[in-house]
């Protein structure tokens, strides 16, 4: 009858996500008046998981799993969602759980809702709050399901941190045929991602070519941040696909966005519309991104974000 | 190789969106449907595909008579046939369920669907697809080879990418990258003509519940106006930044 969630890891440990949706598969729990058990895949040390209100933690550990498979991924947390008798699975909105949580719904036979951005407004029925209309709106839903998949937006409903210890059990999944083989992997190890970033810098076409992009990437560098860009941005080959942020792009869901040069065209805003505090750089006081700010500069990026590098390596270095 | 290309009709990217019916509705007043971006960037990969290696290329959308303009233009740009599940799309369960159908009675060999739909951002339809029809399946695909039996995809991960290697049947959840921006076509007025006589079939549906339902909308509250800081007094930003907002 648990509530079950599953903690994601890389090489390991648990990615920040994993402490969220721990948190946040604790209200439910609350709210049920029951427990909450994670599904931990190939980590070594599961103990942090009590710190956000876990019980008990079904470790698995299968060389098998080393490299993320959706199917075998979602069959795991499937038989660990059926030990359980679980009515309530939670995942987080990263790339991979978005990949596997339909087919875990198909398997569990469980209405699915993504993006949820709140605890259940109410459990019976249960009804949950997602985006929609990519940040343009809110919607509420209620899953119709006995068993029910949540999949919770990344930076939406924060960690909560309770006293408590989770007790280990390993457990031991079949793990169905894979289809699908990695080949290989390019990933950055040395720069945050999108998704993972507590605060994202990004950089449209008032930069004016991708030769200017040293000053954003200085500016990321002083603020542990990710580099962004826009549509047109990406589209002109001054950046790679992956850094453009917006309604066919990536979602933005950090503490701190700032952009630069970026006039703030209706699908930009949409895509990053769940980032908290939103910081606008920009020569024209008329662009429409002024609008959806929370601070902004009037003003020239290539004297203000240099001036600005500057300021912030003076303010890090009196912490 | 069949293809088949799983079409949303969804409001333009440009659309101001409201609801009305006390909240309940999305307002289709004034909005301009297109066919899904994430959608398109696989139908022109599914052309290509055609194109130079043969194939042929369905497309296929659940929901009522309204959505067919959407399905035209995709014959436009050059898909063979299109098929129209008559029922409206209540939930990516339910669709994905007519999908699957669809699937079964047709043996496609590659099924390309978005990544997610730009309305609802359900992000949940390839996925169930493929689950429902013990196909493979890569999602957020941004690259795709087909060689006979096999295939070879490229997917975006958090960071970076991932190459992997899998077999038909496939289901992928596509999104720019498959094709680039530019590679995307406007459909030219023969195409327009020769989609007006190719096959529209429209088909009646399974029997499926929907395992989610909406039950209202809202809007984000309106934002507060922004606090300006001038170019010359840069300290004060970094100040705001860290006692105001609390995010350095």
């Amino acid at each position: 009858m648990s509530v079950l969630v599953y903690t994601e890891s890389e090489q390991g440990a648990f990615k920040k996500a994993a402490f969220e949706v721990a948190s946040y598969a604790k209200a439910v729990a609350n709210q049920l008046g029951t427990t909450v058990t994670a599904v931990a895949i190939n980590v070594n040390d599961v103990s942090a998981l009590g710190n956000y209100g876990v019980d008990k933690v079904l470790n698995i550990s299968n060389s098998q799993l080393d490299n993320f498979n959706a199917n075998a991924y979602a069959s795991a947390i499937k038989q660990a969602a059926e030990n359980e008798s679980a009515q309530v699975v939670v995942v987080s909105s990263t790339a991979d759980s978005k990949y596997l949580a339909p087919i875990l719904a198909v398997g569990l036979n469980a209405g699915y809702a993504s993006n949820v951005v709140e605890a259940p407004s109410n459990t019976s029925p249960f009804t949950v709050k997602r985006t929609a209309f990519t940040n343009k709106a809110f919607e509420t839903t209620q899953i119709n399901t006995n068993v029910k998949v949540i999949g919770v937006s990344n930076n939406a409903f924060g960690l909560v941190e309770q006293s408590g210890s989770a007790s280990a059990e390993d457990f031991s999944p079949s793990i169905p045929e894979l289809g699908v083989t990695v080949e290989s992997v390019d990933k950055a190890t040395d720069k945050v991602s999108i998704a993972d970033a507590e605060i994202v810098v990004s950089a449209g076409r008032g930069l004016k070519g991708p030769e200017n992009w040293g000053m954003i990437e200085e500016l990321a560098d002083v603020l542990g941040a990710a580099t962004a860009c826009s549509k047109p941005v990406s589209d002109l080959g001054w950046r790679p696909h992956g850094e453009h942020v917006g309604q066919t792009g990536k979602p933005v869901a950090s503490n701190l966005y700032i952009a630069i040069g970026i006039s703030g065209a209706i699908q930009h805003l949409a895509g990053i519309n769940a980032s908290k505090v939103k910081v606008v750089i920009n020569t024209d006081p008329e662009a429409p991104f002024f609008k959806a700010a929370d601070y902004g500069v009037v003003g020239d990026a290539f004297q203000v974000v240099p001036e600005l590098i500057e300021k912030l390596k003076a303010f890090k270095a009196q912490q | 190789m069949k293809i088949l290309v799983c079409i949303s009709h969804v409001p333009d990217t440009t659309s101001k969106i409201n609801f009305s019916d006390n909240n309940t509705k999305f307002d289709t007043n004034g909005v301009q449907f297109v066919i899904n971006p994430n959608d398109e960037f696989g139908l022109t990969r599914a052309m290509w595909f055609k194109e130079k290696q043969g194939a042929s290329v369905t497309v296929v959308n659940v929901g009522g008579a309204e959505t067919e303009p959407t399905l035209r233009k995709a014959l436009a740009i050059g898909a063979d046939e299109a098929i129209r599940v008559n029922t409206p799309a209540t939930d990516g369960f339910s669709v994905a369920k007519q999908l699957a159908n669809v699937i079964s009675n047709g043996g496609y060999d590659l099924i390309i669907a978005g990544r997610e739909s730009i309305d609802y951002n359900g992000g949940m339809v390839p996925g169930m697809v493929a689950a429902l029809t013990n196909a493979n399946f890569v999602n957020n695909c941004i690259g795709l080879e087909v060689d006979g039996n096999s295939a070879k995809a490229t997917r975006e991960i958090d960071g970076g990418k991932e190459t992997v290697s899998t077999s038909l049947p496939l289901v992928i959840g596509g999104q720019k990258g498959l094709v680039e921006e530019s590679d995307l076509r406007i459909p030219n007025m023969r195409g327009i003509m020769m989609a007006r006589k190719k096959p529209l079939n429209v088909v009646e549906p399974v029997d499926a519940s929907a395992e989610t339902s909406s039950v209202s909308f809202e809007k984000p509250a309106p934002k507060g106006a922004v606090t300006l800081v001038s170019p010359d007094n840069i300290d004060e930003l970094v100040s705001l930044l860290h006692n105001e907002a609390k995010v350095i």
